[in-house]
C-alpha cells in the first residue's frame, strides 16, 4: 500500500496557555484533495504552518511525503508548494519578477521557469499586468499570483490556506477551477483548509472538521452528510420563546431535531415524506410558523451535529492562532 | 500541454546561485526606490560643501598645507556610504509575509541576508563614485593615483557592509521599522567622536581617548592616506583591520538574529 502524502500523529501546538491542535491524528492520501473546514481561530493555520515548517508542534509528529517536518525541513521544502493565507508578495517586484526568483530559489533554469510560467499562465491570467508592479494589482490578481508562486516549481504537494478568502465570486471559480485541474491532470495531492462550506463541498474528496484545535469529523463529504440524514427540514418560528414540539423527534422517519434560536431543524430520510407531519405536529400545540423548507443536508449540518454551532456564526473569537502566529 | 510533473522537479540552486537570486532581487529594486538613494547622494555632498566652505580657511590658517577638501572627501564617503541598507525592505517582507514565503524554499538560508549585503556593497561603491568625481572637480586628486581610488572605493564598500551588519541585525530581531530608523544614531558616535573636523593631534580631552578607541579614526586616517599621502601600507592595513573588527561584530550579529528568526517557533 503506498504511504499517505502527509500523516500528523496526535500533533498538539500550544500559544502560551492556548491549545491551537489538540492530538490531531490525520492522514492524507496520494491525490486527493483534502479540505479542512472550520469556523476563523480553530486551529487551521497553526496545522498548515507545522505541514509547512513554518513552525514546530509542541508534541507529536507530522510527516510530508515520507519526510519528517522538523527533522527533514529541507526534504519537505523541496517537494512542496504553500499558497498561505495572507498573501505574501513583494509589492516592488513585478509579478514576472516574483516567479522567475521563486523559481530559481527552487532550483529550476531559465528555460525551466519559462516553461513553467506558461503552464501556469491560465491560472495567473494578468495578461500584460505580469510586467507590472505587483503594489499596482487588485486583492484579486495578487491572490491569483500568489497561488501561481506556489505552483512555478511544480510541487508534489500543494498547501492552500484559505485560498479563496477575499476574493470576488469569479475569481473564485477559476481558483476552484486551477485547483480542480491540478488534482484531475497532475494528480497533484491538495491540502486546503476552508471556512467555506460550498468550497470544502465543491473541491474535497475528504474533509476534516476541525474545532476548538480538534478533528470532530472526518470523510467524504457525502459521508458526512449521510451522518446526519439525507434530508433537513428547516421551520422557522414566528415566536423565538416557542417551545418546540417533543414528539417531532418520534415522528416515523425522523432522525434528530436540534433547535438553534427561532429555527428547528430537523433531519430526516425522506423528508418530503415528513413535511406534512411536521406541520401538522406545530399546529396543533399553536405554534405559529413563519416558514418551512426543505434541503438536504449541508455542511454545516454536520458542523452544528458535531460541534453544536453554527459554521457561519461560529465564534471567531475562540482562539485567533492566527494572530499569534 | 506540456506534461509538467515529468519535467521538472525543484532541487537545490546552491549558494552561488541562492546569492546571486536574492542579490539580483535587491539590485532590481534600487531603481525603483530613488527616494532613499538620492538623500544618500545629496548629504555627502551637501557636506563636502559646507563643511570645505565654513572650515577650509580656518584649518588653512590652523594647519599650513594641509589640503583640507583632501581631508575632507573621506568624511563626505563615509556619510554616503554608511548606513545604505536593504534591512527597512527586510523588515517589509517579514511585515507582510513574503519572508516566510522565501523560508519555506530550499534556499540557502545564509543567501537571504549575503544576497542583500552584496547589493548594499554594489550600492555604497556607486554611490562614492560621483563623490569622487565632485572632489575631483573641487581640486581633490589622489596621491597613489588609480589604484588607489580602487582601494579607497573598496575600504569605503567593507565600511558600508560593515555597519549594514548592526541594521539588518536589529531588523531580524525586532521586524520593526521604527527600530531600525534608530539603529541609523549608531553613527552619529562612529561619525563624531573621531578625527571627522580636526587631525588626531590636534584632539584633546575625552574626544581624543574616545576617537583613539573608535575604529573610524583608523578607517578615515587609512582613506585620507590613499588622498593625501600615498601607499601608507600600515595605515592601511589598520584602518581594513578597523573595518574587519566592526564588521566581525555587526555580522556576526546579523547571523545570530538570522538563525534566531529561521529558527521554527
Amino acid at each position: 500500500m503506498q504511504e499517505p502524502a502527509a500523516a500528523t500523529f496526535g500533533l498538539c501546538r500550544r500559544f502560551g496557555d492556548v491549545e491551537a491542535l489538540r492530538s490531531v491524528d490525520l492522514e492524507i492520501e496520494r491525490g486527493e484533495v483534502y479540505g479542512f473546514l472550520g469556523p476563523n481561530g480553530a486551529g487551521k493555520s497553526t496545522l498548515i504552518r507545522i505541514m509547512c515548517t513554518l513552525l514546530v508542534p509542541s508534541s507529536g509528529s507530522a510527516e510530508v511525503l515520507g519526510f519528517d517536518v522538523v527533522g527533514d525541513r529541507h526534504d519537505v521544502r523541496l517537494r512542496i508548494g504553500v499558497a498561505l493565507q495572507d498573501v505574501a508578495l513583494d509589492p516592488k517586484q513585478t509579478g514576472n519578477e516574483l516567479l522567475r526568483l521563486q523559481g530559481s530559489l527552487y532550483g529550476l533554469s531559465r528555460s525551466e521557469i519559462d516553461q513553467r510560467i506558461a503552464e501556469i499562465r491560465g491560472l495567473i491570467d494578468l495578461g500584460d499586468a505580469l510586467d507590472r508592479q505587483i503594489s499596482t494589482y487588485s486583492g484579486g490578481m495578487k491572490r491569483r499570483l500568489d497561488l501561481a508562486a506556489a505552483l512555478v516549481h511544480n510541487p508534489e504537494m500543494l498547501f492552500l490556506d484559505e485560498p479563496t478568502s477575499g476574493l470576488d465570486p469569479i475569481s473564485r471559480l477559476k481558483v476552484w477551477n486551477e485547483i480542480r485541474r491540478l488534482n484531475s491532470e497532475y494528480g497533484m495531492t491538495i491540502f486546503l483548509t476552508t471556512q467555506y462550506l460550498d468550497e470544502a463541498d465543491e473541491l474535497a474528496d475528504r474533509v476534516g472538521i476541525i474545532h476548538q484545535g480538534s478533528i470532530v469529523a472526518e470523510g467524504t463529504p457525502e459521508e458526512l452528510k449521510r451522518s446526519v440524514g439525507t434530508d433537513v427540514v428547516v421551520v422557522r418560528l414566528s415566536n423565538t420563546s416557542a417551545a418546540t414540539p417533543d414528539d417531532l423527534g418520534r415522528l416515523p422517519g425522523v432522525l434528530s431535531v436540534e433547535r438553534a434560536g427561532d429555527e428547528v431543524q430537523v433531519a430526516a430520510l425522506d423528508g418530503a415524506a415528513v413535511v406534512g407531519p411536521i406541520a401538522v405536529s406545530f399546529s396543533e400545540r399553536d405554534v405559529a410558523v413563519r416558514d418551512i423548507t426543505l434541503r438536504t443536508a449541508s455542511l454545516d449540518d454536520v458542523f452544528f451535529d458535531v460541534t453544536g454551532a453554527r459554521l457561519e456564526s461560529a465564534d471567531s473569537a475562540d482562539i485567533l492562532e492566527e494572530d499569534r502566529t | 500541454m506540456t506534461p509538467r510533473a515529468a519535467t521538472i522537479k525543484a532541487r537545490e540552486g546552491g549558494f552561488w546561485h541562492d546569492l546571486s537570486a536574492i542579490a539580483g532581487r535587491a539590485l532590481r529594486a534600487i531603481p525603483r526606490e530613488r527616494e532613499s538613494v538620492i538623500p544618500a547622494l545629496l548629504i555627502p555632498v551637501f557636506w563636502l560643501l559646507v563643511s570645505v566652505g565654513a572650515l577650509e580657511t580656518i584649518a588653512g590658517s590652523t594647519y599650513p598645507g594641509l589640503d583640507f577638501r583632501g581631508f575632507q572627501l573621506p568624511v563626505a564617503v563615509v556619510f554616503a556610504v554608511t548606513g545604505v541598507s536593504r534591512a527597512p525592505e527586510l523588515v517589509l517582507d517579514i511585515q507582510n509575509g513574503y519572508f516566510d514565503r522565501l523560508t519555506i524554499t530550499p534556499v540557502r538560508r545564509s543567501s537571504l541576508l549575503l544576497g542583500m549585503m552584496m547589493a548594499d556593497l554594489a550600492l555604497v561603491i556607486v554611490l562614492t563614485i560621483p563623490v569622487l568625481i565632485i572632489g575631483w572637480f573641487v581640486g581633490v586628486g589622489f596621491a597613489t593615483g588609480f589604484g588607489g581610488v580602487i582601494v579607497f572605493l573598496a575600504l569605503a564598500g567593507l565600511w558600508g557592509l560593515a555597519f549594514t551588519g548592526f541594521l539588518y541585525a536589529i531588523a531580524l530581531k525586532t521586524a520593526d521599522p521604527a527600530a531600525v530608523t534608530a539603529g541609523l544614531l549608531l553613527f552619529f558616535p562612529f561619525a563624531f567622536l573621531t578625527t571627522t573636523f580636526l587631525p588626531q593631534d590636534a584632539l584633546s580631552g575625552w574626544i581624543a581617548t574616545a576617537a583613539e578607541y573608535n575604529p573610524m579614526t583608523y578607517l578615515l586616517a587609512a582613506l585620507r592616506s590613499l588622498i593625501l599621502e600615498g601607499w601608507a601600507w600600515d595605515t592601511l592595513a589598520v584602518g581594513f583591520g578597523a573595518v574587519a573588527t566592526i564588521g566581525a561584530v555587526s555580522l556576526s550579529l546579523a547571523v545570530l538574529a538570522l538563525r534566531s528568526r529561521l529558527r521554527p517557533r
